[in-house]
């Protein structure tokens, strides 16, 4: 059954997502089966896509809202907030 | 932040000399040495880093192009070379498919907004079926700067 969620973020680590925690995000969102949006005011970009990812310049303190969509929706969010609230694990 | 300002002054290689990704990328290290964009000094550590970045990930983000980076305390603003490679070159990409255009970017070590900003422009036009086709189509150094001025006049279509 398809579910849709949502959860808002705020990039927390010093150089913001810059190439290889965008890299992390587009992984993990690969791994579900949900499509991923990544929204950022006005802007939105498919969160599977490293490309669109980089245009989003998403500097430290910046708020953005992941949604998700398809049977893992749920997990697809929780495990995206995860890796954002840990600052992609970056140095 | 504008794309033609990024790219130095005779750091557009069209074509590149090489197939070969370290060779590659030497050789838009060297032209942005040359062109005054990093010191000489600086070359061979700029160059490590470079590859050291690559193998911690390929750049190759997939539709044939490559935006390789480092960040260095010596580089004073935002810097970038432009390669193209019509035979294409295997860049370890994501899709698996060759690379035929490379933006390779050097940033201040400090100033992680202006690296955002300038990865921003530069894939907000990579990503551009217009832009990647004009620029493989581009036969010299000045069919790219030229494309470069018109996409930050935003002339082109997506």
């Amino acid at each position: 059954m398809s579910q849709r969620a949502t959860v808002n973020v705020v990039i927390r680590n010093k150089l913001g997502l810059h190439a290889r925690p965008a890299m992390a995000f587009v992984d993990l969102a690969m791994s579900h089966a949900s499509a991923v949006t990544v929204r950022r005011g006005s802007q939105e970009v498919d969160g599977k896509s490293i490309m669109q990812m980089m245009m989003l310049a998403a500097t430290k303190g910046t708020e953005l809202t992941l949604i998700a969509e398809g049977p893992d929706a749920e997990k697809a969010c929780a495990a995206l907030k995860e890796l954002v609230d840990n600052g992609f694990n970056d140095e | 932040m504008k794309l033609s300002q990024i790219v130095a002054e005779g750091a557009i290689l069209a074509p590149l000399a090489s197939r070969e990704r370290d060779q590659v990328i030497t050789e838009l290290i060297d032209a942005l040495v040359a062109c005054g964009a990093a010191t000489a000094k600086n070359r061979d550590e700029l160059l490590a880093r470079v590859m050291e970045r690559e193998k911690r990930g390929s750049t190759g983000f997939g539709k044939g192009v490559a935006v390789p980076h480092v960040k260095h305390k010596s580089v004073k603003g935002m810097r970038a070379a432009v390669g193209l490679a019509p035979a294409g070159i295997d860049f370890n990409a994501l899709d698996r498919q060759p690379v035929f255009s490379v933006f390779l970017l050097l940033s201040p070590e400090d100033r992680p907004e202006e690296h955002l900003q300038a990865m921003e422009v530069i894939f907000k036009n990579l990503s551009k079926d217009t832009f990647r086709r004009f620029l493989r189509q581009a036969a010299n150094a000045a069919d790219v700067r030229t494309l470069l001025e018109e996409a930050d006049n935003q002339i082109l279509a997506g």
